[in-house]
């Protein structure tokens, strides 16, 4: 029942890779772009550090040894010791892990939230995006790092906590750029045939909407991580984020910077490094990301 | 007088789709307010038949309505006002579960092949989508059926796990076209099938809805701004003049002679291809007015050359000159079917 063949130079004739959108071509410019190698070379270095660190160098971190207070860096402890003698190479790592897990669990809750939100409201539009987006509005308004503090010293801080309550402050952004992008591509022609072949409003969203969000999603994800990380550590600088002895970045930091005049660099130095470090990674692989997909910047490219 | 805006155009219940009256005004929002101060009139009263088998053609210039009226047709938008009956049943007053077995009838290829296609679904998935969608068919079955549509559309097997970038823009449209029949409609609405295609690419595009026509027995309504295209393949052809139906008539006799002026004035632009052939060129003064504040009386009057005192006050309605000949214009009587313009 075929119909009669047609010229080669239009029907199943050669396929010409051209300008395109598809997935193969954004990863490949993102594995080629030397920002994203910096980016994951950083990060994978800060994960393997914290979390297989402490299966090859067995010290308790918690172990006191107040003969051996402020110690630098020798052989048995290769970057010293802080003033209770406790080691300090173990406490980054372990630090490093609890640092990790509440930045990343943080950054990507709050972008499942603002997705989900901004999906809603980009679909839905007319009186029901006006009230969604009104009341990001408000919520901008609020200042998140007195939230923040006050939640901290009503409830006792813990890892939940401070997770739930940095996603809950910090989805508002993605939730502006994903209703912006539906809005977009609810005019796209593939988006009206999708309705005129009657797909539901939860196919739409599922297979139409989401997967071309994505790209805009993944960079606003690396970059609520690094926000997140960044947040915990601030926080714990100011003795508001997670109670002793269970260490992380910015506690260590803040308690390095008490004994600055025991000239103990190792107790500042490590820490601090750590935190940059997350954080440039973090903004190098966004950057990295945005660069292959982002569809504005994604033109100018191509 | 009011006007009678032809209800009883064809009268023809046969018809696979009737258009009455249709009307479809969008609203313009204050950006604080949520009361429309002002409305788009993009379809204001029209209304046609198409019948079954037939390929009628929708003609105007952009902002005329005649993708309006197709995407409310297939209720994309939601009317205003006025009624589309599919088969004699009412689309636009169909339930969801109606509508959903409705969708099944009445399919759209749209104009543009590089957006119509989610750029992260292959081809298999977008073809087979609308038998997943109605529960027609999946996986195995469905990759078959997929398969055999790829053929159909001149396109081969071994395409079926590419993803859009991966063709050009013919190929795509011949996806588009794969997932339209997907669902074995009656009806298919071509918005501008072939504008956004190379003129070599054209034609093999046209010949194709030709031949799928034949093969499938289906009824199209094609849109388009170029009559070119229109006169390649339209049985009947409708032109549109802001919101407003003003000529409807068969193909060969609205392209032989033309009733309405603004119908005159497309086909004198029409180029010959004969560098010795000589025609006289109506040029159209002015733009087409704003269809939120459209001119009173015929709508044409602003740019017509024969436009008198009647023409700026009445509007005229859409009536039968013989012979299945419908013009809107002061100038011509019903019944009146006259062959030549003096």
């Amino acid at each position: 029942m075929a119909v009669a063949p047609l010229p080669e130079t239009d029907a199943g004739g050669p396929i010409t890779p051209e300008r395109g959108r598809g997935l193969s071509r954004e990863w490949r410019s993102f594995w080629s772009n030397p920002l994203a190698i910096a980016g994951i070379s950083l990060l994978g270095f800060l994960i393997l550090l914290s979390f297989v660190g402490p299966v090859i160098y067995h010290t308790n971190p918690e172990s006191t040894n107040l003969l051996d207070t402020f110690a630098a860096p020798t052989a048995a402890h290769l970057l010293g010791t802080d003033a209770l003698g406790r080691d300090e190479l173990a406490r980054l790592m372990l630090g490093g892990q609890l640092s990790l897990e509440v930045g990343f669990a943080a950054g990507i809750l709050s972008v499942i939230l603002g997705t989900l939100y901004g999906l809603v409201a980009g679909l839905a539009g007319g009186w029901l995006d006006a009230i969604l987006m009104r009341i990001v509005d408000i919520l901008f308004a609020l200042p998140g790092l007195y939230i923040l503090l006050l939640v901290d010293s009503i409830f006792s801080p813990s890892a939940i906590l401070l997770v739930v309550v940095i996603s809950v402050l910090s989805w508002l952004g993605t939730a502006r750029l994903v209703r912006a992008e539906v809005l977009t591509l609810k005019q796209r022609e593939f988006v009206h045939a999708a309705r005129s072949l009657g797909s539901g409003t939860w196919r739409l969203m599922m297979r139409h909407l989401l997967p071309n969000v994505m790209g805009v999603v993944m960079v606003t994800a690396t970059f609520s991580v690094g926000s997140a990380i960044l947040t915990v550590a601030g926080l714990s600088f100011l003795g508001l984020g997670l109670p002793p002895p269970t260490p992380n970045w910015g506690g260590m930091l803040a308690d390095g910077t008490n004994y600055i005049f025991q000239n103990a660099w190792w107790l500042i130095y490590p820490p601090g490094l750590a935190i940059v470090a997350a954080e440039l990674g973090v903004n190098f692989l966004g950057d990295a990301l945005r660069a292959s997909f982002d569809p504005r910047l994604r033109e100018g490219r191509a | 007088m009011s006007v009678q805006v032809a209800p009883a155009l064809g009268h023809d219940e046969t018809a696979l789709v009737q258009v009455r009256d249709l009307v479809k005004h969008f609203p313009i929002r204050g950006s604080l307010s949520f009361r429309a101060h002002a409305w788009v009139r993009a379809v204001d009263g029209v209304s046609f038949d198409i019948r079954k088998g037939e390929t009628f053609g929708l003609v105007g210039e952009s902002g005329c309505g005649k993708t309006t009226t197709g995407r409310v047709l297939l209720r994309l938008e939601e009317p205003t006002s006025g009624d589309v009956l599919f088969e004699g049943k009412s689309v636009t007053q169909a339930s969801r579960h109606e509508l959903r077995l409705l969708r099944r009838e009445m399919q759209i290829i749209f104009q543009d092949p590089y957006g119509s296609l989610n750029p992260r679904m292959n081809v298999g998935n977008i073809v087979g989508e609308p038998l997943e969608i109605h529960n027609i068919a999946s996986g195995a079955d469905k990759t078959r059926r997929v398969e055999k549509l790829l053929e159909v559309v001149g396109l081969a097997k071994r395409h079926i796990d590419r993803y859009p970038h991966e063709f050009s823009g013919g190929q795509r449209q011949r996806i588009g076209i794969a997932r339209a029949l997907a669902l074995n409609p009656k009806l298919i609405v071509c918005d501008e099938p072939v504008s956004a295609l190379d003129v070599s690419i054209q034609s093999q595009v046209l010949n194709l809805l030709e031949d799928l026509q034949q093969e499938f027995n289906l009824t199209y309504l094609v849109i388009a701004h170029g009559l070119n295209v229109v006169k390649h393949i339209s049985d009947r052809v409708g032109v549109m003049y802001l919101g407003k139906m003003v000529e409807v008539a068969d193909g060969d006799d609205l392209f032989d002679h033309p009733q309405h002026p603004y119908t005159e004035a497309l086909l004198s632009a029409i180029p010959i291809p004969d560098p010795t052939a000589r025609r006289e060129r109506i040029v159209l003064q002015g733009d087409v007015p704003s269809p939120v504040n459209p001119p009173p009386g015929c709508r044409f009057h602003t740019r017509c050359p024969y436009a008198f005192d009647l023409c700026r006050t009445e509007e005229p309605p859409l009536v039968d000159l013989g012979g299945g000949h419908w013009a809107a214009c002061h100038l011509r009587k019903p019944g009146m079917q006259v062959a030549t313009r003096a």
